[in-house]
């Protein structure tokens, strides 16, 4: 079973987010980079697939120079080689201009199944995964909790809202994970000298054979950044005991702020 | 329609979801102002009958895609017949619920049709011309305003952001022929717990963290029943094996924003706020009176929760005699 991944780097969850002077993008100096949380998940299911049924594990991403770290966290992990497509036309570009670069970069690779995170926890956009399968020409299923190969087709459990549907898909296929599906191992020790050996090919989105037409223009821009609204100081209930405080704030509740 | 605004409504057994309300709202709104026809489509087996209530929210034409291929969702036959329909009435504007259908139909539909999206839009805009969505990123750390150029310009908008607005009126149903196309994706089955209330859809969200101290949730539970509200976890309590992940409230989790959000014994690490700072009323309950949590919370209590929540399910009783 030949899998991809595709990973993205973002920055860790615990960051504080600030924005930059131009209004439009972030300020990323000082930020820890990670692979993107629901992408380890993809990963980790690759790595089982790989042990399972044999195979191998290529990873894909698309981002800067440094990207290739978030590569080798992956191949210390386990997968076996990487492809970077690092471009700084790409800044601009849109969920449909990036799935298009990467359905060009894994035409160039036989692959039966593509794994990749339900979202980016960076841009939280829900699309690139759905995206590049319509590109490729092959099926998805979204929020994968549990997935089960039997000869050419893969049956997944996905989440849906109070539960989890069952679907079944002829491979090649292209799924997202969902928490729940795996826990990300670490990489080991041998694993991370093991990475050092692995190939990582860095390419441009020309190396692709792709020129600006075949990519489109970017269809969503953003024109401004916000911090989330202020919220008003909040009040401290206070009170004599747990029971007058506790009275108190279904008091409010009800009377003032009429949500229960 | 060619200026129209299309809404994709979402069906389960003939009960609609919420934010397909949401999004008829809305797309009356932007029609209100594009003065144009606002079209809803709904897809499923036997619908019709359940199709007309639609024009109670808004909708001048009702499309009815009627066939047994789409009693179940699946992502190629849903995006086969849409797009088809997309392709032919060419509508400028199309709205749906970024619920788990909604994200994952979107998405597909989007790259099929070239279409811009902004995924799980918060409100909504026009200056000038351009269309401009606002949705957060970084799980709401940050909320960016987008333009969408190109058409149709597609918004999947946030369950529980929007405002329901009934109207008087009567919207006409239409059957369309239905071709599903080719597809390759096979529906085996579901399993859905209806008895919950789902955590994104629902008023009122009691959530539970590290300060549980154990798996028994039953004090939060109570609340929730009680409330007619969701349970929630902190990435803390999921991590522990307290709660299934499907209850995680966060950055990497589920973001949510019902009315009330009760935090109770979570401490408000930045990923967990990221996915509950849009709550409308956000009120915590926790023995640390430095957590951060309560810089977020309109209400705070410091205190042994154990002790509070007992006395506020007592206090809730007392409401609802």
């Amino acid at each position: 079973m030949e899998s991809i991944v595709l990973l993205k780097q973002v920055p860790a969850t615990e960051s504080l987010v600030r924005i930059a002077a131009d209004g439009i993008s972030l300020n990323k100096d000082d930020v820890k980079w990670i692979i993107n949380p629901y992408d380890e998940f993809a990963v980790e299911e690759a790595l089982r697939i790989k042990e399972a049924h044999g195979g191998s594990v290529t990873i894909v991403s698309l981002g800067p120079e440094k990207a290739v770290e978030a590569i080798r966290t992956a191949l210390a992990m386990g997968a076996d080689k990487g492809v970077l497509i690092n471009d700084s036309a790409a800044e601009r570009y849109d969920s449909l201009n990036i799935a298009r670069i990467l359905a060009a970069a894994i035409k160039e690779v036989p692959f039966d199944l593509i794994i990749a995170g339900q979202r980016a926890v960076d841009n939280d956009n829900f699309q690139v995964g759905a995206a590049t399968a319509e590109f490729l020409s092959i099926p998805h299923i979204s929020m994968v909790i549990k997935q089960e190969i039997i000869d050419s087709k893969i049956r997944c459990h996905k989440t849906v809202e109070g539960g989890t549907v069952e679907i079944e898909a002829p491979i090649p296929v292209l799924f997202t994970t969902q928490r729940g599906l795996n826990e990300p191992r670490y990489a080991s020790l041998p694993g991370i000298m093991k990475a050092k050996k692995k190939p990582i090919d860095i390419k441009t989105i020309a190396d692709l054979g792709l020129d600006a037409d075949q990519i489109g223009k970017p269809l969503t821009r953003i024109i401004a950044l916000k911090p989330p609204p202020e919220r008003k100081a909040g009040i401290m209930i206070e009170g004599e005991s747990a029971q007058t405080k506790a009275a108190e704030l279904v008091r409010i509740l009800h009377e003032e702020e009429k949500v229960i | 329609m060619s200026q129209g605004v299309l809404t994709i409504s979402e069906q389960l057994e003939g009960n609609f979801r919420k934010v397909t309300y949401e999004a008829l709202s809305e797309g009356r709104r932007i029609t209100d102002h594009l003065d144009c026809d606002l079209v809803a489509m709904v897809l499923g087996s036997e619908i019709e009958d359940v199709a007309k209530e639609l024009g109670h929210y808004g909708a001048d034409r009702i499309i009815v895609a009627d066939n047994p291929q789409l009693y179940n969702y699946t992502t190629d036959a849903y995006t086969n017949v849409i797009a088809d329909f997309i392709t032919k009435e060419t509508p400028n504007v199309v709205i749906l619920g970024a619920s788990t259908q909604g994200k994952d139909l979107s998405a597909r539909l989007a790259a099929r049709l070239n279409a811009p999206l902004a995924m799980d839009s918060l409100a909504v805009r026009f200056d000038e011309d351009n269309l401009i969505a606002t949705r957060p990123m970084h799980g709401g750390k940050v909320m960016a305003d987008v333009v969408l150029e190109g058409k149709p310009k597609m918004l999947a908008i946030r369950p529980n952001a929007m405002p329901i607005i009934k109207v008087e009126g009567t919207g006409s149903v239409e059957k369309m022929d239905v071709d599903i196309g080719t597809t390759s994706l096979k529906f085996i089955e579901k399993h859905l717990d209806t008895s919950k209330v789902e955590l994104t859809e629902a008023d009122i969200v009691i959530s539970g963290g590290r300060g549980m101290g154990c798996p028994d949730f039953s004090l939060i539970e109570e609340l929730a029943q009680l409330v007619e509200g969701a349970v929630g976890a902190s990435r803390s309590a999921v991590d522990e094996g307290w709660r299934s992940s499907s209850d995680q409230v966060g950055q990497t989790g589920k973001v949510v924003s019902p009315n009330l959000y009760v935090a109770c014994g979570i401490s408000g690490a930045i990923q967990h706020l990221a996915g509950m700072s849009s709550s409308k009323i956000i009120v915590a309950i926790n023995q640390d009176a430095d957590a951060p949590i309560f810089s977020r919370a309109d209400y705070g209590i410091e205190g042994d929760l154990f002790e509070i929540l007992p006395l506020i399910i007592e206090e809730v009783r007392k409401l609802n005699k």
